[in-house]
């Protein structure tokens, strides 16, 4: 079995830490590949002409399930593969579009060790372009307690992807 | 004849399973490495056989992918209507008369794995119907949809949920354009 030391522990995480930003320039390439890599075939994430006169918006635009891959990206890059996403929410207010340098940028809310002995961190994750938020994202993600800890060897019981309610 | 009231009619979805679906194929990881190419996502978890092995006894697909197993071939042979994703919030807008909709959350709880292979199945279910709202958009009504993703052994794969506001754009003198 491959030895793995994980990247990031609970215990290295605290509310507040703020994760390294990600700058991206998107292109018309980053749209349509992501529009395909979702399998949404809609014109208005590949063909301008449509966006335009048909959306009335200024150039095609990111797809939502394609941000949802980003922000996974922007996580995992920050936890290593140990991290195990349990929930994300997404709330979109504005398009991305080719031209665009998109910037993520992620702070730590809070730690937890749930009832089961997993470790997670809730982060907010903000999807921003030139200063203006178009998505924002909370993700709980489970993270490593100690080196020989595995949050997806986890299942049924013993994986609670939400947070107990109050 | 008097038309079903709209609400009593949704009200009577609530809870229950809709629109069952199995995915067209199985999942794959040509799709896998596709998507994580379009956002430069080099997680060796989805990279390495190795890391794969040694986290989650073999390869999966990224947690976000779930939904992406869902959406139909562009064309199939055969095939001469385009299923709407999310058809029961296109049914709730046609049942409350209201033209525009818009999403403004969308959660998602990931459970099992989906692993190489997995033929994933879906269903529906409306879990609730607001009051009559008015909001800066209009006057409608909020609902929430949960998509539960299931793999070929019944277990729980993920839960999606969204929030849609069905409305009415306001008329007349002072509504805002």
């Amino acid at each position: 079995m491959t030895s793995l030391t994980p990247r990031l522990l609970l215990a290295d995480v605290a509310a507040g830490d703020v994760l390294p930003e990600l700058a991206y320039d998107v292109t018309a390439t980053t749209v349509v590949l992501g529009a395909l890599a979702t399998r949404d075939w809609r014109p208005m994430h590949h063909d301008k002409d449509f966006a335009v006169n048909r959306n009335g918006t200024r150039d095609i635009f990111l797809n939502t399930p394609n941000q949802a891959a980003w922000f996974e990206r922007y996580l995992t890059d920050w936890s290593g593969p140990h991290g195990r996403l349990g929930r994300v929410t997404f709330r979109m207010s504005g398009s991305v579009f080719p031209g665009d340098t998109m910037t993520l940028r992620g702070v730590v809310e809070s730690t937890e060790v749930d009832g089961t002995g997993c470790g997670f961190a809730t982060v907010a994750v903000n999807l921003a372009v030139g200063g203006h938020t178009k998505t924002t994202c909370t993700a709980r993600i489970a993270l490593p307690c100690a080196a020989g800890d595995n949050p997806w060897a986890r299942s049924g019981d013993r994986w609670l992807p939400s947070p107990a309610s109050p | 004849m008097t038309r079903p009231d709209p609400l009593a009619q949704a009200l009577a979805l609530v809870g229950r399973e809709q629109y069952p679906e199995t995915g067209d194929f199985p999942v794959e990881r040509g799709y896998v490495w596709t998507s994580c190419a379009s956002v430069e996502n080099g997680n060796p978890l989805f990279w390495d056989d190795e890391v794969a092995a040694a986290l989650t006894d073999g390869p999966i697909a990224p947690p976000t992918m779930v939904s992406v197993w869902f959406r139909p071939h562009h064309w199939a042979p055969g095939r001469t209507e385009v299923a709407l994703p999310l058809q029961v919030h296109f049914d709730l807008k046609e049942m409350f008369g209201l033209p525009e909709a818009v999403m403004t959350d969308n959660t998602i709880e990931f459970h099992t794995p989906v692993r190489m292979g997995d033929v994933l199945c879906t269903h529906q279910v409306l879990r609730s119907i607001s009051e009559e709202k008015t909001t800066r958009l209009g006057t409608g009504r909020f609902w929430v949809i949960e998509v539960v993703y299931t793999n070929q052994a019944g277990d729980l794969v993920a839960v999606e949920s969204y929030t849609g506001f069905g409305y009415q754009r306001p008329t007349g003198a002072g509504a805002p354009s």
